[in-house]
């Protein structure tokens, strides 16, 4: 059917695969329950040796970057090109803030021998064990996926900048905006269930 | 075809309102975590998460106004995650 | 009729020529085609395996290979026949090219993303063929990756578990493309109630390839990363729980067994109707008995578990919702006969093949039966009883769907018609050969013998010599199917575009049909399985078809 471009169906197709992304995690959270199940006081121990102000500091940030990219479509659909631009720059930097700070994290957590096979974890309690190589595979998943968010949208970027993205014609940075915000939906759950847990 | 008010455009406004209820709940969250209220921490924590996740999706994600196959399925989705959870539970908090 | 130029020689997009047109189209015809050819590959070379694996256990001690190389063979035999065979082959061939047609529009709704899926699919399948030839040779571990093995087997596990979770990526878009194509691209005048069932039985198991895929992405994901840094998710001396994998495992590949069989039902469902002139018995129970498969299929996995040590309330639990699920499977069985019941049926081939669907399929889900109950579980689990009971519904059921869609639409396809005669003479042979391989199994589980064994005590060896000669019969007969199918392309006698008297709208279509499908407007029918015009047609002396 060659009658236009059908954006229902496109983002239709999107969530279809955002569904996809949620139960991939959604293994990992199956896992979780299980484990925090079995050792829920090791997991408070766990959560209270990771740095609850770094990753409130992360959440904020995310949660404004998921605001930005919002406004940005709202800013394309008012033929705010300039606004647009600014937003989109202004969301991937977001996620290198992100990242950085994931970096210093995990790098501090390295420095006191707690990573995957590490000898405190291996000969420590076990239950710890199980919480922070949760923790590394899921905060590991979770960059990744930020990682790609930030390709998304900085493909968008450059087809705003080039005027492929317009009022008419903006799935694609609709649907990088999606992605993005799944990427912060996770967070979400992954903030309180590792940092929080008491 | 339908022509769905998928066109629907957010204003700056509403958007940097939910961001500033989603900033307050994490404010909330954290302080929360704070005060011991022995098993009730998990809960609490995940409700406000939950609360935090329905108001990124219906307002950045537009499913507020998306159709009902988008809706629909989204439910579906969720409903399967939360049986797989649910269901491990028969086996975990019996053994 | 008017001649139309058909998909052969209208390449999509259009300029492109040679291998070109083929490997760089986006037209759903020629995908399904190229994926035919790759999954008919497999299937013959795992068939092949198979073969092997029954030679060496037609006697005692060793025959033909040494202990490694079976435990290997057996793995990839199953690695390459569900993941690369019976979870593609009816949705990404027939479902690619009849799921547009029957839908009444011109292509799939991301026909790119299609030809990514394609080029996932092969890339799955080579990096499957990599990891037979570098490292520390195939895995040994089965089909099934169970930790801690796999975690610790020498054997390049990661290389074979990668090509899995490729192949899992590839299914997944497949079925994401066709949601999509369902809901947006159906013709204006096409209600949910006027779809087609073979269309229905796809976007059934495309959810379930959304929706449980990434829980196997995931797992195998975690095997490798177990494998890379040795966290002990699930490792009891570093806190974790083996049996937690086998949930995350089972959580996809039980819904994964209706991925297998849900679109091979549709296929039945298509075929019954046809060759009895009469409107398919309960049109609505199946559609909503597939969805019902969908949904009930999701929430059983651990009867996979019984002895695994996991809790007696989850055995109890999983126990009874198994037994809800066959529910809806008896459902369908009942329409189909109900259909056949005072029809006026005409036997071919495909017809034949749908019946031995239906006898072979309905001992596989009574088996399962069998082994839903916890009782005689315990005593054939991991016996060659479940090797028999998978094989019963996963051959006997998607293997004979899959020969009955070749069958009932090689003439649409290709636009050539076979010769029956040695079609009947492949089918039978391949359903009795079935017999003999799989019943003595059943036998032989019963009795102890246990599955992935390498050697056997002497009282099973009539069974397995049995077995075996089955086997080899069974080969026969699908050689003797293919060939048959392959010789239409000498004889070319050119098939109509209705040959069998059928109603749905592909059979309204040139055959093999033009690059976009339709010449006129679609006209949609109130219901489509509506055999009064084609009563009309024949009782006015007008054969569809000339007798082959
Ligand atoms: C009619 C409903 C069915 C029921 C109640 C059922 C039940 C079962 C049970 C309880 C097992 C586990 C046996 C054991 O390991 O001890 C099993 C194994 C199996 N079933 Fe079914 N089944 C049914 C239909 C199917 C279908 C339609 C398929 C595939 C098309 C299938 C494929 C398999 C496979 C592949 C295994 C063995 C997996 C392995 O361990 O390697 N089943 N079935
Ligand atoms: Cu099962």
């Amino acid at each position: 059917m060659s009658t236009g471009i059908d954006k229902t169906g496109i983002k239709i197709g999107m969530w279809l695969f955002l569904y996809s992304e949620i139960l991939l995690f959604g293994g990992l959270f199956v896992l979780y329950a299980a484990y925090f199940y079995k050792y829920p006081e090791f997991f408070s121990e766990g959560g209270k040796e990771l740095n609850r102000v770094i990753g409130a500091v992360n959440t904020v940030v995310l949660l404004v970057s998921s605001f930005t990219v919002a406004a940005s479509i709202t800013a394309v659909q008012r033929k705010a090109k300039k606004q647009a631009i600014g937003l989109l720059i202004f969301s991937i930097f977001c996620g290198v803030v992100f990242l950085v700070n994931k970096y210093f994290e995990w790098g501090a957590k390295f420095h006191h021998d707690i990573y995957p096979n590490s000898e405190t974890l291996v000969s420590g309690e076990v239950g710890l064990n199980i919480f922070f190589g949760l923790y590394y595979v899921i905060t590991g998943l979770h960059g990744l996926h930020v990682i790609i968010g930030m390709i998304l949208l900085s493909i968008s970027l450059v087809l705003v900048m080039a005027g492929k993205v317009t009022e008419s014609k903006y799935s694609m940075l609709e649907n990088a905006g999606l992605y993005w915000h799944l990427v912060d939906l996770i967070w979400i759950f992954v903030f309180p269930l590792f940092y929080l847990v008491l | 075809m339908d022509s769905q008010k998928n066109n629907h455009i957010l204003s700056y406004t509403t958007l940097a309102l939910v961001l500033g209820l989603l900033l307050v709940l994490t404010g909330v969250t954290v302080g929360v975590s704070y005060i011991d209220l022995g098993f009730f921490n998990v809960p609490v924590a995940l409700a406000i998460a939950c609360t935090k996740v329905t108001f990124v999706l219906l307002f950045f994600m537009h499913l507020r106004y998306e159709g009902p196959i988008i809706n629909f399925s989204f439910i579906g989705t969720i409903s399967f995650l939360l049986i797989m959870i649910g269901f491990i539970f028969f086996d975990v908090a019996f053994r | 009729m008017i001649k139309t130029e058909s998909f052969y020689d209208t390449p999509a997009p259009a300029g492109l020529t040679g291998i070109k047109a083929w490997l760089l189209t986006h037209d759903h015809k020629r995908l399904a085609l190229m994926y035919m050819w790759a999954i008919l590959f497999w299937f013959v070379i795992a068939m092949m395996f198979g073969l092997l694996l029954r030679t060496e256990l037609m006697s005692q001690g060793r025959t033909i290979m040494g202990p490694e190389v079976y435990n290997s063979l057996f793995t990839l035999h199953g690695v390459i026949m569900i993941f690369l065979f019976v979870i593609p082959a009816i949705p990404a061939i027939f479902g690619n090219f009849f799921l547009p047609i029957q839908l009444g529009t011109d292509d799939v709704f991301f026909p790119r993303l299609n030809l990514f899926s394609w080029y996932l699919f092969m890339f799955g399948g080579v990096f499957a063929l990599i990891s037979l030839f570098t490292g520390e040779g195939f895995p040994d571990t089965g089909w099934t990756f169970y930790v801690p093995f796999s975690v610790e087997a020498n054997s390049n596990v990661s290389v074979t578990v990668m090509a899995a979770f490729i192949l899992g990526m590839s299914s997944m878009l497949t079925g994401l493309n066709f949601i999509t194509t369902f809901h947006r691209m159906r013709d204006k005048n096409m209600g949910l109630m006027q779809i087609p069932l073979f269309t229905w039985s796809l976007y059934a198991t495309a959810w379930v390839q959304i929706l449980a895929t990434p829980v196997i992405s995931i797992t195998l994901v975690l095997v490798v990363v177990e494998r890379l840094f040795s966290i002990g998710l699930f490792e009891p001396d570093k806190g974790g729980d083996p049996i937690l994998y086998q949930h995350l495992f089972w959580m996809y590949s039980h819904p994964a067994v209706y991925i297998m069989i849900l679109p091979g039902m549709g296929v039945i469902s298509e075929i019954i109707p046809v060759f009895s002139r009469k409107s398919i018995f309960g049109y609505k129970a199946i559609v909503w008995s597939s969805m019902g498969i969908a949904v009930a299929g999701s929430l059983v996995w651990a009867h996979h578990m019984y002895t695994s040590g996991m809790s007696d309330v989850s055995v109890f639990v999983f126990s009874l919702l198994t037994f809800l699920v066959a529910i809806p499977s008896a459902v369908k069985v009942f329409s189909w006969i109900a259909t056949m019941h005072k029809g006026s049926i005409e036997m071919t081939p495909p017809l034949l093949l749908a019946l031995i669907f239906i006898y072979l399929f309905s001992v596989g889900g009574l088996t399962g039966l069998v082994l839903g109950a916890v009782g005689t579980d315990i005593h054939v689990h991991d016996t060659h009883f479940v090797v028999s009971h998978f094989h019963f519904v996963m051959f006997g059921g998607t293997g004979f769907a899959f020969f009955a869609a070749l069958h009932f639409w090689w003439p649409k396809m290709f636009g050539i018609m076979y010769e029956f005669k040695n079609a009947y003479i492949g089918a039978v042979l391949t359903a009795i050969g079935f017999l003999f391989h799989y019943v003595p199994m059943f036998i032989l589980g019963l009795q102890g013998m246990p599955r992935r064994y390498y050697d056997y005590l002497p009282k099973y060896e009539t069974g397995n010599f049995l077995a075996g000669f089955g086997g080899y019969l069974l080969c026969l007969g699908i050689l003797i199917m293919f060939g048959n199918l392959f010789m239409s392309f000498k004889r070319r006698i050119p098939a109509p575009s209705d040959p069998w008297g059928a109603t749905t709208l592909e059979w309204t279509v040139p055959s093999p049909p033009p690059v976009h499908n339709f010449v006129k407007k679609p006209q949609i029918k109130e219901f489509p399985y509506d055999f009064s015009e084609v009563g009309k047609r024949e009782k006015n002396g007008e054969k569809s078809r000339k007798i082959l």
